[in-house]
This record gives structure tokens, sequence and C-alpha cells, in this order.
């Protein structure tokens, strides 16, 4: 317990003191988690959005497959994306493995079907009230899927902070495809598992406490938008 | 109110296609309905409806509920497929360009999570106003709708009665030639179901087709034409207004007018 109580004061010295190397391991998961949530946002929003409006043959099973999806394994997802990457893979001449661009990709990925599938059920909701008005308006389908999106847009700041949550979290697929590299794809996640093995508690418990603060920071700043949004009446 | 319902229209021509000119020339007119039936799970909700819309009445269309009024719009504006039968404009089956010379107004005004004049501006964009038409367009039908002061405000924080009238001159915004009204003001106080009914006369007087739903006798008095009456889905009677509320000729719209309970 005295162990435990050392680690936790560490943890909060190096926090304070704004240690290079936590800064280093912060920024690249930042890095990382943001521009992977960006590209899932990029894919999921217009996907979701066109399987809700959208009326075509296989729609059900699509809607059904991006569902599934939400669950998929992340180690699966980083021995795919290995896989594909890897020197003796369709896309190893690129020589992205064991960067951070392979865990931005993998990340995408997994986070990609939780964006899609929240907005999907977001859009289809809006789509019910607005549906006559667009249609009697002459909107075409194009037109029809910006106004969903623009209209739902602090709703699916949910979806887009799902998707960050998932990211945050992940450690499965970016200690696969990014290899834990220090100074070059070491995250937070990672950097807890490998920390916590070797028993150097301190920095593990200041990254987790960093990463907890983080998902606070994140859900009160969403709330507090949505929040606002409501009261204004734009939810 | 003229203006509003005009201005632009030079630079839209010069923006239209000879195509789309052609169109605007030939008109949609009539409108009309042949043999429509409309039918949800076997049952019969619009049966064999024949009519013909022409500019230049109010048609007002009253009717028990369920009779199948706002139906009979929707079929009219595209918005459902008949089940057996056809809506014609101009003697064809209507295009997009067709569809984009009416505009609808339901009963439960639906406005977009926006501000009025974000709500007004997609409109316009909509309709394929120009960019740089929009804002004095989107300014004239504020003006038309007397929603100058609430122009930032979010629409959905709004009254219903200033919900229904940015409805109102957003459907305006479309110039149609053809403007479908479903109950309008069911909802509205006396003075927001007045400054509905200005708003209705004043695209009447400009040349805009007025189709509307009403259960309201007075306000059906004060603004029709001629009345369609429909009840268990047939059109039962259709005669001038003033004929009408004097001697309707149909047992049904006789016990509607009297207040007698149609079964």
């Amino acid at each position: 317990m005295q162990d435990f109580g050392a680690a936790f004061a560490q943890a909060f010295a190096l926090i304070l003191s704004g240690d290079a190397d936590l800064m280093e391991i912060i920024a690249l998961s930042l890095r990382v988690t943001v521009l992977a949530v960006a590209m899932a946002c990029a894919i999921g929003l217009p996907l979701g959005a066109v399987l809700a409006v959208g009326r075509f043959p296989g729609r059900g099973a699509a809607t059904v497959f991006v569902n599934a999806l939400m669950g998929l394994p992340p180690v699966v997802v980083g021995l795919g994306v290995y896989l594909m990457l890897s020197s003796a893979g369709p896309l190893g001449v690129l020589q992205l493995l064991y960067t951070p661009t392979a865990m931005i990709i993998a990340q995408t990925i997994l986070v990609t079907p939780i964006v899609a599938a929240l907005t999907r059920q977001v859009i289809e909701d809006l789509h019910g009230e607005y549906d006559e008005l667009l249609r009697s308006m002459g909107a075409r389908r194009l037109g029809v899927v910006a106004t969903l999106l623009w209209d739902a847009r602090y709703s699916l700041l949910t979806a887009a902070l799902a998707g960050l949550g998932r990211a945050l979290a992940e450690v499965g697929a970016v200690i696969i495809v990014g290899g834990n590299i220090n100074h070059v794809t070491r995250v937070m996640t990672t950097t807890i598992a490998l920390e916590t093995s070797k028993g150097n508690l301190s920095l593990a418990l200041g990254l987790g406490i960093i990463l907890v603060g983080l998902s606070i920071l994140v859900n009160g700043l969403v709330m507090g938008l949505r929040g606002s949004a409501a009261r204004m009446a734009y939810a | 109110m003229h203006d509003v319902l005009n201005s632009g229209t030079a630079a839209r021509a010069a923006a239209e296609t000879p195509l789309e000119k052609s169109g605007e020339s030939s008109g949609i007119w009539p409108v009309a309905l042949q043999g429509v039936r409309f039918a949800v799970g076997g049952k019969t909700l619009i049966d064999g409806i024949d009519l013909r819309l022409l500019p230049g009445t109010r048609s007002i269309i009253m009717g028990p509920n369920g009779a199948g009024k706002s139906l009979l719009l929707r079929l009219v504006a595209g918005l459902l497929q008949p089940t057996a039968g056809e809506v014609t404009f101009a003697g064809k089956a209507p295009d997009g360009t067709a569809r984009r010379r009416l505009a609808m107004v339901f009963q439960r005004p639906v406005v977009l999570r926006r501000s009025v004049k974000a709500n007004l501006t997609h409109a316009l964009k909509t309709y394929g106003v120009p960019r740089a038409e929009r804002a004095a367009r989107r300014d004239q039908l504020l003006a038309l709708g007397q929603l100058e002061n609430l122009a930032d405000r979010p629409a959905r924080v709004l009254s219903g009665g200033e919900q229904q009238r940015l409805s109102m001159v957003r459907a305006l915004a479309a110039k149609p030639a053809l403007l479908l009204l479903d109950e309008p003001t069911a909802s509205l106080d006396p003075q927001a179901t007045a400054a509905i009914e200005t708003l209705v006369s004043q695209a009447a007087a400009e040349g805009v087709k007025i189709v509307m739903v009403t259960h309201d006798r007075g306000q059906a008095e004060r603004l029709a034409d001629e009345v369609l009456f429909l009840h268990r889905g047939q059109l039962a009677e259709r005669a001038p207004a003033d004929a009408f509320f004097a001697q309707p000729q149909s047992a049904a719209a006789q016990a509607y007018l009297e207040g007698r309970l149609l079964l």
C-alpha cells in the first residue's frame, strides 16, 4: 500500500514537472487518436447518413454489417492491418509498419463503424422528421444528406466522442502495428501496458491519470456543448 | 408581395436553360388526378378520385377526419404514389422541374434546427436561387412574414404561429405556381390564423393557385372560391363556395355543415 501511494506521488510529480518522455507520449497519442477519429468521421458520417437515407438493395444487410463491426476485436484489426502492411503484404511496399501512420490506419478501421452506426441512428430519426418537407422542396439526395448532417451536428458530436473514447483506450491493435517503439510509436496505452509489466508504476499511473482526465475533459466539453445547443433549440 | 414573388425573375430567366424556359411557359396546368386510388394494408383510403385543378381559384378541401384530405394533397405533391390511377401535370407525369413549381405547408410546422434566416437561405439554395440573390430574397421573405425581428433566433424556439409564418414564406420562396396547404392554422390562435390567411390571400392575388385543407368553416368561407368536399376517400361534392355553403348537394356535406356526426 505504501508503494502504491509512492507510485501515485511520483506520477503526480511527473505530470507536474512536465516530464519530456511523458509529454512526447501524450503528444503522439493525441496526434494518432485525433487523426484517426477525424478520418473515421470523414468516412463514417457520410456512410451512416447514406445508410439512413438511402433506399438500395442490401441496405439492411449493410446496416447489420456496420453494426456488427462496432464490436470488432482490436487485435484482429491489428492483425489484419499487420498482414496488409508487412513486407510480404500487398501494401508492404509503402513501409508503413511500425509507424504512427499504421496506428492511425488501425484506429480508423476500429472507429469508423462506431461513427457510422451511431450516425445512421441519429440521421434516421431526423430524416423521419424532415423527409416530407425536403421531398416537397425537391431537395436532391446529396442536399438531403448535407442538410441532415448539418442539423444533427450536435448529436453527431456524441458519435465522434464515442469514437474518440474507443481510440484513446485502444491498445491491442496499435501495439501490433506500431510495435511500441520508444520515441517512435509509443503511446499512452501501450506505455501503460509495458511499464506495468516492468513494475514502473509511477509512469503507468501518471499516464493513466492523464488518460482518465482527458476522457472526462472531452466528455464534459461535449456535454456542455450539447446542453447549450439544446437550450438554444438547435439540438 | 408582388416584389417578393417576382423579384429576381430577370436574373433567374437569364440563368435558365431554354428547356427550363419552355417548361415555365408550358406550365403545369391542368394538374389532374385520374382514377386515383390509394390503399394501405388492404384498406382503401382514396377511392377513384378524378379531379382537374386550374389556376385562378382558391380551392378549399373540406371533410371529416379520415376523409382523405391530407392524403389527397400528398398525392398531388408526389409525396405518395397512387395505388392506381395517375396524377399528371399538363397531361404528363410530373418531372423534377414540374414538381419544383409546387410547394407545400404542413399542419405541424417543420423547421430546420437553424436560425430563421438560415431556414430561408436553405430553402432558397434548395430551390436553385443563385447565391448572389439569396440575401436580398431572404430579407424580402422575412419582411413578408413579419419575421425581421426574429431573423437570428433559432427557428425551433418560435411560437407555433411564428413557425407557421416561416413555413409559409419558405414555401413562397419557391415562387410556386401551386401552393398546397394542409390545415396550416389547425393549432393556431385567431391572431396567428389571421396572419396566415393574409399570406394565403396575398399569394393568391399574385396568381398562386391555392389548394388548402381546413376543418374551419369560417376560414373556408373567408378564403374559398370553390370547395371540394371529401367523404370516405371519395370526392362527394365540388361546388363554388357560395353555392356549397348555401345549399350543399351531397347528404354528407349537408350533415357536415350542420354539425351532425358523420360516421
